[in-house]
């Protein structure tokens, strides 16, 4: 499980690295934008509020941005991780296996039919339709001959993917007041996204990240196959199970929060892999923090590429992330 | 004495049964050999037996208890199982996947010990490994790729080991080098070792136990030399065949009937008697 850098110390020193960096950026988030601000003004929107318009700017747009854009960075990099382990399958991620496309079309339904607003309530649905998506992908692709395989979940992936990705389409179309509420979230975006959406998810979120972090031999075990696993002990119902529930968690919380945002899942882990190895001690720490890294960039580049309107980030991820893919797709991994 | 026991046992993929209501002993300390015609269910007799594959009916005894009713994790330290043709994951180091091995000992609360360490250098030493210790699986050879996966099961210090045809897709110097290893970790250590093989001879050669399994159940059981016989070989494999004794050890060397060319001191009658 060698990656570029081998030694622990190593390791260490760069995750304590990256960790600053993923400060930088959120840092960098609060203080550039449209409204010119200052690192000085910003500094002062919490030591010294005045109720200026840039102070306001920071406080409710600007840091609830960072914050959102690293939590869900971050577990949209851990649904990664985790789904790519299960299924041994290396491009596999949330968005490819039509999770993010379930859990946005459950929203979309919610808010267009039955009229639900309480974040609470999306919170639930976007586990649900998470959940619904990934069960469905499952049994599609461990149908007929030879049980489950890679090519045949990735098909069921992409299936379901579209399949709810039409269904949204079409419900939008036949509900025009729907669609303006909805159309920018669905592209994927962190932009105007108060804190109080963030509150109802983290604990869930909260407790995937650390759910994640304890399964790493887990993980590495279940990546010798299915038989080796169960050679060795491991109840290898039981870890599905718990790894598909924290990868729910993930993919279905970050949706809920910022729209189905693509690519950060699958590209992620890869470059983490790259750098330090297999080993899901460090695969685990390093795609979080890189995943966090990447969807905050990600989300700063979005406000200055075409000034003055703003891009989803969803879409500047897909412009960073696709060439990654289509490498990843044709050597089966990053190098 | 026997180690591993299948009381009434029959196993099935959906409705089509594969193996059924059998009776059978796998003797402690010894190496047994499955040997039976392709789909015969004699992989799918050895998963069941590592608990790999649930039984439709009837039961899997290892040291006399019900391995179905037992911790998977307490039966993975005295049973294990390499399956055919394992893939490690891209990258992995000969001693990361040795390390694998220790799984069954560990747990959130008791992390990696001298002791783990130490049934991981063993394996490596007694599968000539330890050189390549720090060499990418995927970078081996066939042979030595075979060798780190069993080092890995050896690490798990188990007294039984089962394998499901160790030597498929190996030339003859691997073969032979995977069936010495195997040969000299049960005379050295006891081990008890049962395997799946295609090859009738190197099966003779090695087993000291051979079970034909044939239309869902045993053909013929017991030492090659007073099973192996051209009648068991038409019955299990519909093939006929001469059965000489091996020049080199005196065990049963099974000659099939053919077409193929006859050379100038061969028997005319040899393309199909």
């Amino acid at each position: 499980m060698n990656g570029v850098i081998q030694s622990s110390k190593m390791k260490i020193a760069m995750l304590a690295l990256a960790v600053l960096l993923l400060a930088v950026c959120m840092a960098l988030s609060v203080v550039f934008g449209y409204t010119n601000t200052s690192w000085k003004s910003a500094v002062a929107a919490f030591t010294d509020f005045n109720g200026s318009n840039q102070h306001l700017i920071i406080r409710n747009a600007r840091l609830p941005r960072a914050l959102i854009g690293a939590a869900v960075g971050i577990s949209l990099a851990l649904a990664g991780v985790l789904l790519q382990a299960v299924t041994r399958n290396p491009i596999a991620s949330t968005d490819i296996f039509g999770l993010n496309a379930g859990a946005g079309f459950f929203i979309v339904m919610a808010v267009s039919f039955f009229h639900i607003s309480s974040l609470q309530q999306f919170t639930w649905i976007a586990f649900l339709g998470a959940a619904v998506s990934a069960l469905t992908v499952y049994i599609l692709g461990s149908s007929g001959r030879g049980g489950l395989t890679p090519v045949k979940m990735t098909l069921a992936g992409a299936v379901i993917a579209a399949m709810f990705a039409s269904l949204t389409q079409g419900m939008l179309v036949a509900n025009q007041k729907a669609l303006e509420e909805v159309l920018f979230w669905l592209a994927g975006s962190i932009q105007g996204r108060k804190l109080e959406f963030l509150y109802p998810v983290l604990p869930y979120l909260l407790i995937a990240w650390a759910g994640s972090m304890l399964m790493f031999r887990q993980l590495n075990t279940f990546l010798l196959g299915e038989d080796v696993a169960r050679s060795l002990g491991q109840r290898t119902l039981l870890f599905k199970i718990l790894a598909g529930l924290l990868i729910v968690l993930l993919a279905g919380g970050s949706v809920a929060v910022a729209g189905p945002i693509s690519f950060i899942g699958i590209v992620v882990p890869h470059f983490a892999r790259y750098l330090i190895g297999n080993d899901h001690r460090w695969v685990i720490p390093f795609s979080a923090i890189f995943g966090g890294i990447l969807l905050i960039v990600a989300d700063i580049g979005a406000r200055y590429i075409v000034l003055p309107e703003e891009v989803p980030v969803g879409v500047m991820t897909a412009l960073i992330g696709t060439p990654f893919f289509i490498h990843i797709a044709r050597k089966g991994s990053f190098k | 004495m026997s180690i591993l026991q299948t009381e009434s046992l029959t196993l099935s993929y959906g409705k089509k049964p594969v193996i059924q209501d059998l009776d059978l002993s796998i003797p402690k300390g010894e190496i047994t050999v499955l040997i039976g015609s392709n789909g015969c269910g004699k992989s799918t007799l050895l998963r069941s037996m590592a608990r790999l594959m649930a039984p439709e009916t009837g039961a899997i005894l290892l040291n006399g208890k019900n391995i179905a009713k037992r911790s998977t994790k307490e039966v993975a330290k005295e049973l294990a199982i390499l399956p055919q043709g394992p893939v490690a994951p891209e990258g992995l180091t000969v001693l990361q996947l040795v390390k694998q091995g220790r799984y069954p000992y560990q747990s959130w609360l008791k992390q990696w010990s001298a002791k783990d360490e130490e049934a991981v250098t063993r394996a490596l030493k007694a599968t000539n490994m330890l050189e390549f210790a720090e060499r990418n699986v995927d970078s081996l050879s066939g042979g030595q790729r075979q060798r780190a996966w069993i080092a890995m099961t050896l690490a798990q210090g188990t007294e039984t080991i089962l394998l499901d045809e160790p030597t498929t897709y190996l030339d003859m110097t691997h073969q032979i080098e995977i069936l010495d290893l195997l040969f000299e970790l049960n005379s050295r250590e006891k081990r008890t070792i049962v395997m799946v093989l295609h090859d009738l001879n190197l099966a003779c050669r090695y087993a000291h136990h051979l079970v034909a399994i044939q239309n869902h159940s045993v053909a013929a059981q017991g030492c090659p030399e007073d099973i192996m016989n051209e009648k068991l070989v038409s019955d299990v494999f519909h093939m006929p065949c001469k059965i000489i004794e091996d020049p080199l050890f005196g065990t049963p060397m099974c000659i099939p009937y053919g077409k193929g060319r006859i050379a100038k001191n061969g028997l005319p009658t040899a393309q199909y008697a």
